[in-house]
């Protein structure tokens, strides 16, 4: 059992200098099995520890494994043949379904959008959602305006700030042609900036 | 370095008292010496540390509902990031709680350990083992297929024939006459806060009376008072518990990463032809039920196994003689020895019985095959009911799925929002058909009155025949 090496000892005793008097005031038997306990301790200490540590290691991946997901949010939806929106200067409303993955969910949720043929004959895609606090604008059959039901805010048949609180145009989104049919990826935006900007 | 650690340890010390404490849980005697017999115990520790910490984060992600319970832990079984590995984690973990559980009260009986004025400290210790097998009793649904649905609705209804209370705990248990989500619910509840509470409790109390009762050491000494030398708990016997816990603990982390449990289809309770098999350590249990049928069941469920939970209680009370070794107490080493014997022959003899009968035999290789075909399938985040119900009763009628048209056209959803539940610029229309007759919509859809168009409301326009489709939608709104 005693197979104390002077190495030990003189850890021993300069382990004893940090202790207060009365601490230390154990036989020296009591002294030299203290040293070797607390070598031993440390050792199983960071044993333990690591073995904890290791552990671990796939609890905190486990919890942390949403913020490391990367969202794909580059999802088309189709409006049908671009010939349907051709024919009339008049914005038409389009309703689109999008998928949102939420967690173990999914949600589907209709958004709808205007498609709009411009003076120079190109399709553009405009949100309804207001820029100024997120109503749906809507387009007033009677008159050349979208309106804005909320707050009045007006805006031209392309989408352009008329009057009223809004800070900005209409949004656009980002639209293409695909084997003449017409595509569009909804997004969301900040409201109340000046600067059109993208909500992840 | 070292004497800053010391200096800092003397601060804490003098506000905690932390070297006593540790000198007290450090050097506790132990006469004849450090044991491997003993690692036991401590193992169970480790085991309970590893449940708390997986079964905390699985509760992370798990949704306690019959409609989510099984698409929350297929998503983290087949989604999450070492998912599967920590829920593996979790059950294998249940496993060797159990079959340490055991290991452990067989030693404390052979070594005739639970003698000398150990008897609350042996009580404490029966209602620990009750206490997990009722953790893995409750746990075992909760991931809300096949298997667990099927298990649990044996479960329960085994409970159902005690005598005079059977019906009600049955009832009680599932909260309600059948498995149901409220089911799920009240085994979640038990699972996660009410029986951990009661074995944070009895563990604590299970220590503190050892400590007070002192370890019994061989089974040559004496129970109460021991002549032998004794030897510190630490270091030696730290290191065999140490060693054991990781051995232990690393088996069951390599078991999981090699051998993931699988999740089987989502329950069906219609499906009459599924064959439940409880996890094998209630197989002996569940063997064993199958020999009482009728009048007699009440001998096979209650008096039997009621006889043998009213002799282990009694145990220390009956056996009062000082004599530790085994084969010095012949009745009580056979007796415990049968039961061990009986449970693993039970065990045995219900996988043996399943595969000699080739209809059960075909039955269970066709659900593990549908098991091994679900753990394929790849994940479909489940639909979330709450955004499509009014636009799926709308659907139901063509005239009113014309109508929800007109309805996003005309842009009423623009105030009365997209599945007309309203926003905040215009009330929800949703039970809008069961509050104004026809007539009545018709007259403000075409009239708003002067608080409506304060709001902004503007007369709708429309055809006959369009407004006939505009309120089938409106109707349909419930």
């Amino acid at each position: 059992m005693i197979e104390n090496t002077k190495i030990q000892r003189a850890i021993n005793t300069h382990q004893e200098t940090g202790v207060h008097p009365i601490g230390s005031a154990g036989s020296q038997h009591k002294t030299i099995r203290t040293g070797r306990r607390t070598f031993l301790g440390w050792f199983f200490g960071i044993g333990t520890v690591s073995i904890g540590a290791m552990l671990s290691v796939p609890l905190f991946r486990f919890a942390l494994d949403p913020l490391m997901r990367t969202t794909t949010a580059t999802s088309w939806s189709d409006l049908g043949p671009e010939s349907d929106f051709s024919e009339t200067s008049i914005p038409q409303k389009r309703s689109i379904s999008i998928t949102q993955v939420d967690g173990w969910r999914k949600v589907v949720t209709e958004k709808p959008v205007y498609v709009i043929k411009k003076a120079d004959g190109k399709l553009i895609v405009l949100t309804s959602v207001c820029p100024h606090l997120g109503c749906a604008v809507k387009w007033n059959d009677t008159g050349t305006q979208f309106k804005c039901p909320c707050h009045n805010g007006v805006f031209t048949t392309e989408g352009k700030l008329m009057s009223g609180p809004p800070p900005r145009d209409m949004d656009e989104l980002e639209s293409r042609s695909v084997d003449g049919h017409l595509q569009v990826r909804y997004q969301s935006f900040r409201q109340l900036v000046k600067i059109k900007e993208e909500l992840a | 370095m070292k004497s800053q650690n010391n200096r800092f340890v003397n601060w804490l010390d003098q506000r905690t008292g932390v070297r006593h404490l540790t000198r007290e849980a450090l050097d506790e005697p132990i006469p004849g010496g450090a044991r491997w017999a003993y690692v036991l115990g401590s193992g169970l520790l480790y085991i309970l540390l590893s449940q708390i910490a997986t079964g905390v984060f699985l509760a992370m992600y798990y949704v306690a509902s019959a409609d989510h319970a099984h698409t929350t832990v297929e998503y983290i079984t087949k989604q999450v990031t070492a998912g599967s590995f920590i829920r593996s984690l979790h059950m294998y973990g249940s496993s060797a709680m159990v079959v340490t559980l055991v290991a452990h009260m067989a030693q404390t009986y052979f070594f005739g350990s639970y003698k000398g004025r150990r008897e609350i400290l042996w009580l404490s210790g029966l209602i620990l083992f009750a206490l997990v097998i009722g953790m893995a009793f409750t746990g075992y649904l909760l991931p809300w297929d096949q298997k667990a649905f099927f298990a649990t609705a044996v479960g329960t209804n085994i409970a159902g024939e005690v005598p005079i209370i059977g019906d009600w705990l049955k009832e009680l248990m599932r909260g309600g006459t059948e498995m149901g989500t409220l089911t799920l619910s009240r085994f979640f509840v038990a699972h996660v806060f009410l029986i951990p509470g009661c074995i944070f409790a009895f563990v604590a109390a299970h220590i503190f009376l050892f400590r007070k009762a002192g370890s019994a050491g061989p089974m040559d000494e004496h129970p109460f008072e021991p002549k032998q030398q004794t030897e510190q708990f630490y270091p030696k016997q730290v290191i065999m518990d140490i060693v054991f816990a990781t051995i232990l603990v690393g088996t069951l982390g390599l078991l999981s990463y090699l051998s993931p449990v699988e999740l089987g289809p989502k329950a069906n309770p219609a499906d009459t032809s599924f064959l439940p098999r409880p996890e094998w350590y209630y197989l002996p249990i569940f063997q064993w039920l199958k020999y009482w049928n009728g009048a007699s069941a009440i001998i096979g469920i209650v008096v039997i196994p009621g006889i043998i939970a009213a002799l282990l209680v009694a145990l220390p009370f009956l056996d009062r003689k000082l004599e530790r070794r085994p084969w010095k107490r012949p009745v009580a080493s056979f007796s415990f020895a049968i039961v061990i014997c009986s449970l693993i022959f039970l065990g045995w003899q219900s996988g043996h019985e399943d595969a000699s009968d080739p209809a059960v035999a075909k039955q269970l290789t066709k659900q593990s095959e549908e098991t091994a075909a679900f753990m394929k399938a790849p994940f479909t985040p489940e639909l979330s009911g709450g955004t499509l119900t009014a636009q799926n009763a709308a659907l139901l009628d063509p005239q009113a799925m014309l109508g929800k048209k007109l309805y996003a056209n005309n842009s009423c959803d623009g105030c009365h929002g997209e599945n007309a539940n309203g926003t905040d610029v215009g009330p929800k229309l949703i039970g809008i058909g069961t509050k104004f007759d026809r007539a009545k919509i018709i007259g403000l859809l075409k009239n708003p009155t002067q608080k409506m168009r304060d709001g902004n409301m503007d007369p709708v326009d429309l055809p006959d025949a369009e407004l006939d489709k505009l309120l089938a939608y409106l109707n349909s709104l419930k």
